[in-house]
């Protein structure tokens, strides 16, 4: 699914611009994480209207790019994020972010793969079934 | 000790008479082999002829270091190349570095000047003279090598780097003199106390510094955390290198190797002389120079000139210590280092905006550059998701600044439209070394 990434100071003030230049025009946020450095940090961000948040947040001068992300649901149970991670360990696919979130009720985890073609693979192979937009 | 007393100690008068007179040389030199002075005094309408006495200075033409760089690489050279025996380079404003080509006579009144100035310091025959000035391209370590091997004592050309091999040579090998920047003299203290070496263990005594500003207090701590007596060493390579000007016995100014290199100051604005005792920048005219001898040329170091006698019986006149620059040019670890430098490597280099800033800091009494620029937006649609292309980039910005200017600094990439929008050059530069 499409993803929204910011690249942001770490700095006070920075994120509550971007989200309000979201909420501002009634997108709604559906996952968000950061990785940081001491000085920057990449903002990640699923929402609804995702074109829509690229087009206002270079339109504010921000850094955004639209990227795809993979989003798998899985059991909404102990293991179950291990169980999807193991998977992908298990076919040498390794994994450069990830972060989970709610959807619809369902538990998903979002990440970035570092072989596509294997993990179409490896989602195919096991049946694993991603988030439709 | 006066290491040539006959010009050092020269009577004012006779001083002036020999000026004059190479000055008519040098201007007629220059007149015959290099054609963008003759243009400029063609121009000008003024003859060799017109110059008779070193009043007569007044009338020539100013040198800057843009008509050094307009005439690179060897524009401004006035003997042929057959009589060069040495090249040096020094930082230029941008892209181009500015270059000085030297003939043996040359090489010989650069010596001759550097063993001045290390006579002064008190160093003699018997001694061991550690050169901790980079060796290269730069004038620091050579010039000062060529002085201390001409003088006949002992050099030992350490360089720059390894900091802790140093302070176990100055230990080991009874090392009694240094040259270096002051900042690297504390740093070489602080390294000092950190191995548990005391001054007492050392044979040291004697501090030649330069190439960077630095302040009476830097003077009084260097002296006693090392144990020695600190002297002022002023030069550019443009004017030859270390060598120009240097401090004696009474630490008051630095005397001006008048003989060879003639100061004027001057208002920069104006370009109007200013007398003795006010501030203004220095402007140097090299009377003997054979390679690439310059007329009038502007330093943009601010300082003023002191006359009168000095105690040391020395005759040349003094110069202040540098109080500032009428240009935006920075000091970072002795290297000369111009803004616009930065600016020509962040333009070259499509993935930033020309949005930057400079910040100079000074850690464990070492400068640090630190260099922040701005990402443009538009890289960003290619879709990135991770933060592997900002490091990439803080690489590629890190190692064409390395290479243009000579020192390594550390890059910072910053979001679009987070370096604060400001007027004028300076402001690109945040300067936090507090010099007291």
């Amino acid at each position: 699914m499409k993803q929204v990434s910011v690249f942001i100071e770490n700095k006070s003030g920075t994120l509550i611009n971007i989200l309000e230049i979201l909420s501002g025009a009634g997108i709604q946020l559906q996952a968000i994480s950061i990785a940081d450095t001491v000085d920057y940090g990449i903002c990640r961000m699923i929402c609804d209207k995702a074109d829509k948040a690229i087009e206002l947040l270079r339109a504010g001068g921000i850094a955004a790019s639209l990227s795809e992300v993979f989003a798998v649901k899985m059991t909404d149970a102990p293991g179950g994020a291990a169980e999807v991670v193991k998977l992908f360990a298990e076919a040498g696919v390794s994994l450069a972010y990830i972060y989970s979130f709610l959807y619809d009720g369902t538990p998903v985890l979002a990440f970035r793969p570092d072989n596509e073609v294997k993990a179409r693979e490896v989602l195919l192979a096991n049946k694993l079934s991603c988030v439709e937009e | 000790m006066i290491w040539n007393p006959a010009k050092e100690s020269m009577s004012r008068e006779d001083l002036r008479e020999l000026q004059g007179r190479r000055l008519h040389k040098i201007v007629t030199y220059v007149y015959h082999n290099v054609p963008f002075y003759r243009n400029k005094m063609q121009a000008m309408d003024v003859s060799p002829d017109d110059i008779r006495t070193i009043d007569d200075i007044v009338k020539l033409p100013f040198t800057t270091k843009q008509d050094l760089r307009d005439n690179y690489p060897f524009g401004l050279q006035a003997a042929p190349q057959s009589e060069i025996i040495r090249i040096h380079a020094s930082t230029g404003t941008t892209g181009h570095p500015t270059i000085v080509g030297y003939t043996r006579k040359d090489i010989g009144v650069w010596s001759e000047c550097m063993s001045r100035c290390l006579s002064s310091f008190g160093v003699r025959k018997d001694d061991v003279f550690s050169v901790a000035y980079g060796y290269g391209l730069f004038t620091g370590g050579l010039g000062v090598h060529y002085g201390v091997e001409n003088l006949g004592a002992a050099v030992v050309p350490t360089s720059t780097g390894n900091t802790q091999k140093h302070v176990r040579l100055l230990k080991d090998l009874g090392i009694t003199g240094i040259a270096c920047t002051p900042s690297f003299a504390l740093h070489l203290a602080e390294t000092m106390e950190q191995e548990g070496i005391t001054p007492d263990e050392l044979k040291l005594r004697i501090g030649a510094f330069g190439a960077e500003p630095w302040t009476e207090n830097m003077r009084s701590e260097i002296e006693s955390r090392l144990g020695i007596k600190a002297y002022n060493i002023y030069g550019l390579s443009e004017i030859m290198g270390p060598c120009v000007s240097y401090e004696c016995e009474a630490q008051h100014g630095s005397h001006i190797n008048e003989d060879h290199f003639y100061p004027e100051i001057i208002d920069p604005t104006t370009l109007e002389p200013l007398g003795p005792g006010k501030t203004g920048e220095l402007v140097f005219t090299t009377l003997t120079k054979e390679g690439m001898p310059l007329l009038r040329y502007r330093t943009r170091d601010l300082t003023s000139i002191m006359e009168g006698e000095c105690s040391c019986g020395r005759n040349f006149v003094r110069m202040a210590p540098i109080c500032g620059r009428s240009d935006d040019m920075l000091i970072i670890r002795g290297i000369n280092v111009f803004p616009s430098q930065v600016e020509s490597v962040i333009l070259s280099i499509p993935e930033c905006a020309p949005h930057f800033r400079l910040i100079v800091d000074r850690v464990d009494n070492l400068d640090r550059l630190t260099v922040q620029v701005e990402v443009r937006p538009e890289y960003f649609d290619q879709g990135f998701d991770t933060l592997a292309p900002i490091t990439e980039l803080e690489r590629k910005v890190a190692s064409k600044l390395k290479s243009v200017l000579s020192i390594s600094a550390k890059v910072n990439v910053k979001a679009p439209n987070t370096i604060e929008r400001v007027e004028g050059k300076t402001k690109f530069v945040i300067d936090n070394r507090i010099l007291k």
